[in-house]
């Protein structure tokens, strides 16, 4: 019980991240129809600009936690957006309306583009950064093994959460949402009635990035290493996450991180460490042959 | 000042023509990790072919010629290391300094063997790498079976009736070292690990597996990896409270590890030779590179032993050919910065002594 607590714990902090990252998957193929692969890039983007603010915070001698943080993930959150805006808006934005696979090719030109450029301006070795938050709240004991979640923990599962419900707040009740579904909807229908189809898509994509931006600080506060080539593997497990999950949908992009986050911990926990990965994307090909649209996700109404 | 130029232009020209009629340059490849995960290896493997070849050609080169590096980014990625010993082939280097890591060089030598170049791997240790009756590859560091031999013997001494896991990486070099010290364990010393676990590495999360050990009560962890993913273990199991003793293989030699893992790591061990630091034929060298603000350490020795061991071969046998420069390696001994170095028949160093190293407030040293 004690071990399962454990591994419940590890898999949800785990789950937590890789939800963030899928939330940016799934929000620009809802409503543009296409998968951002770039989208790994830009959380590893959110995770240097996070350790390099954390840097000059404490050079300038700002160390009162709680407020280093704060301010970390203001600052990063703007600057991965503005990487965000800037990646739609130069290599989606002109393609739109050409052939389909037109897009998929930049986006993947961009996520190489985008790696290469934070290797040469940032070095290729990877970058450590000592543990900001310490320490642990020990919840019970049995047989001399105790579980503990960490402060950091506690954050990043909380912090998902409300981001979580915010996000859902936004497109469910603004005027800004309201356009994101008319969108998703119609994109044309919805440019006829007056809803800026542009400005919608590019506000997608810096809310994509914001949020990866505090998938990649929390990732560098909790494991305290990062290099250039994060993005990949990260983007690879959200996407597959958001796929799982139905993509196209919000809260299935959340319910697929978290499961896959489970679903790594508790097959190492019970069985080989080795063949975790081929567990869940085992389990993904078994969803997807009976729900082939996804857990949550709605199947594509074919319009005539 | 247009005139000027064209004027220096035409100078260095003949200058340069002069130079290459009088003496062609011999290449040699240096591949290794320059970028990626390992990089802070492949800074190692620069800094010191740059100064051998530096040193070398100050006392002028070889058989009057000198030395030039061609460099080759292999990331430690067995498919990028083909792709860069192909590209050594095409700059007809007479002698690559590499891989780095086993997983890269065995691979890459099948395209060497092909050729007829020869290959020294200053740092590739799993046995395979010269155990295929390959005439061209040797190698100036020991091999996993002799480093899984110390750290098993040390374990069983240690830590007796203690309990053990093994974890490894799956790259070839992190398995291979990690089976030869189990192998080690269960035969010789009748120890049988509790846990025998494999990790992907370039992942973060090692939560579940330190969960796993902790759950199993190890009291030694054995990894079979490079620093990155120790670094990150240590790391994890400290602040999960699980304080087993952690213990791992020549990988860890670079400070990188402390930077990852920092006070985590006290008390950390690993295998490595005997630190060519300390060595009196070395001190003129690594005073060199202290001047330079670098410590030599790790491999940074090991290279600039491999590039030695080459020029010496090459200007004893009065030539740069892969024929006659084997006949002299598996003949002679040379005076390196490691001490004495020799070849036995499979392209092996004849003296290689593995020690234990524990990390200590950011740097390493023998185990008392």
């Amino acid at each position: 019980m004690e071990y399962f607590t454990q591994q419940l714990i590890n898999g949800l902090t785990l789950g937590s991240i890789y939800g963030l990252i899928a939330i940016g998957y799934t929000m620009v193929y809802g409503i543009v129809g296409m998968i951002n692969f770039a989208h790994g890039e830009i959380y590893m983007i959110g995770a240097f600009i996070g350790i390099i603010t954390f840097s000059l915070l404490g050079a300038v001698g700002i160390t009162w936690v709680p407020l280093a943080i704060l301010l970390v993930l203001i600052v990063s959150m703007f600057f991965t957006a503005v990487h965000g805006w800037a990646v739609e808006r130069i290599a989606y934005r002109p393609l739109r309306g050409s052939f389909r696979l037109a897009p998929l090719i930049s986006a993947i030109g961009m996520s190489i583009a985008l790696q290469n450029y934070v290797q040469i301006i940032q070095g290729a070795k990877i970058k450590p950064m000592q543990p900001v938050v310490r320490g642990n709240i020990p919840l019970m004991e049995a047989n001399g093994f105790q579980v503990n979640i960490s402060y950091l923990q506690i954050i990043i599962i909380v912090l998902t959460i409300a981001l979580m419900a915010i996000f859902s707040l936004i497109i469910a009740r603004t005027a800004l949402g309201r356009s994101q579904r008319a969108c998703e909807q119609d994109r044309t229908m919805a440019s006829l009635l007056g809803v800026n189809v542009d400005r919608t898509i590019s506000l997608t994509f810096v809310m994509g990035a914001a949020l990866a931006a505090v998938a990649g600080v929390m990732v560098t506060m909790y494991y305290g290493v990062i290099d250039f080539f994060i993005g990949f593997l990260a983007g690879l497990k959200a996407f597959t996450a958001a796929v799982l999950g139905g993509i196209g949908s919000l809260p299935g992009a959340m319910l697929g991180g978290m499961l896959i986050g489970l679903i790594e911990a508790f097959w190492s926990a019970y069985f080989s460490i080795e063949y975790k990965d081929v567990a869940v994307f085992g389990i993904l090909v078994v969803v997807l042959i009976f729900l082939p649209t996804g857990l949550l996700g709605k199947p594509e109404v074919e319009k005539v | 000042m247009r005139k000027f130029s064209l004027g220096l232009l035409a100078a260095t020209a003949v200058v340069a023509l002069g130079a290459t009629g009088a003496m062609a340059q011999i290449k040699i490849a240096l591949n290794g990790p320059l970028t990626g995960q390992l990089a802070s290896f492949g800074e190692q493997m620069k800094r010191g072919a740059e100064m051998a070849v530096k040193d070398l050609n100050d006392k002028g080169g070889i058989n009057g010629q000198k030395l030039s590096i061609v460099f080759g980014d292999d990331q430690c990625d067995p498919k990028q290391a083909v792709s860069v010993a192909n590209n050594a082939v095409k700059e007809k280097v007479a002698a690559v300094i590499g891989h780095f890591c086993s997983g890269s060089s065995i691979p890459a030598s099948d395209v060497y063997k092909e050729e007829g170049i020869l290959q020294i791997s200053p740092a590739s240790t799993n046995p395979t790498f010269t155990e295929r009756g390959y005439k061209n590859t040797f190698r100036v560091c020991g091999r996993d079976d002799q480093q899984g031999q110390v750290a098993g013997d040390f374990i069983a001494s240690r830590y007796k009736g203690k309990k053990v896991a093994v974890v490894h990486d799956k790259t070839a070099y992190g398995k291979g070292l990690a089976d030869e010290t189990k192998k080690r364990l269960n035969g010789t010393h009748n120890i049988q690990e509790v846990l025998y676990e494999a990790i992907t590495a370039g992942e973060k999360d090692y939560s579940a597996l330190v969960s796993k050990l902790k759950q199993a009560a190890v009291d030694v962890i054995y990894f079979g990896g490079y620093h990155p993913e120790a670094g990150l273990i240590v790391r994890q199991a400290r602040e999960q409270g699980l304080n087993a003793r952690f213990i791992s293989g020549d990988a860890l030699v670079d400070k990188q590890f402390w930077s990852i893992a920092g006070a985590s790591g006290t008390g950390t061990l690993m295998t490595f030779d005997a630190d060519p630091r300390k060595n009196a034929v070395a001190k003129e060298v690594v005073d060199k590179f202290k001047a330079q603000g670098y410590d030599p350490e790790g491999y940074t020795l090991y290279t600039y032993a491999a590039i030695q061991v080459f020029a010496q071969a090459a200007t004893e046998a009065k030539s740069v050919k892969f024929a006659d420069v084997e006949k002299v390696l598996r003949s002679k001994t040379f005076k390196t910065v490691l001490g004495d170095t020799a070849f036995d028949a499979k392209g092996d160093v004849k003296s290689p002594a593995y020690k234990v190293y524990e990390w200590k407030a950011g740097a390493y040293d023998y185990v008392n």
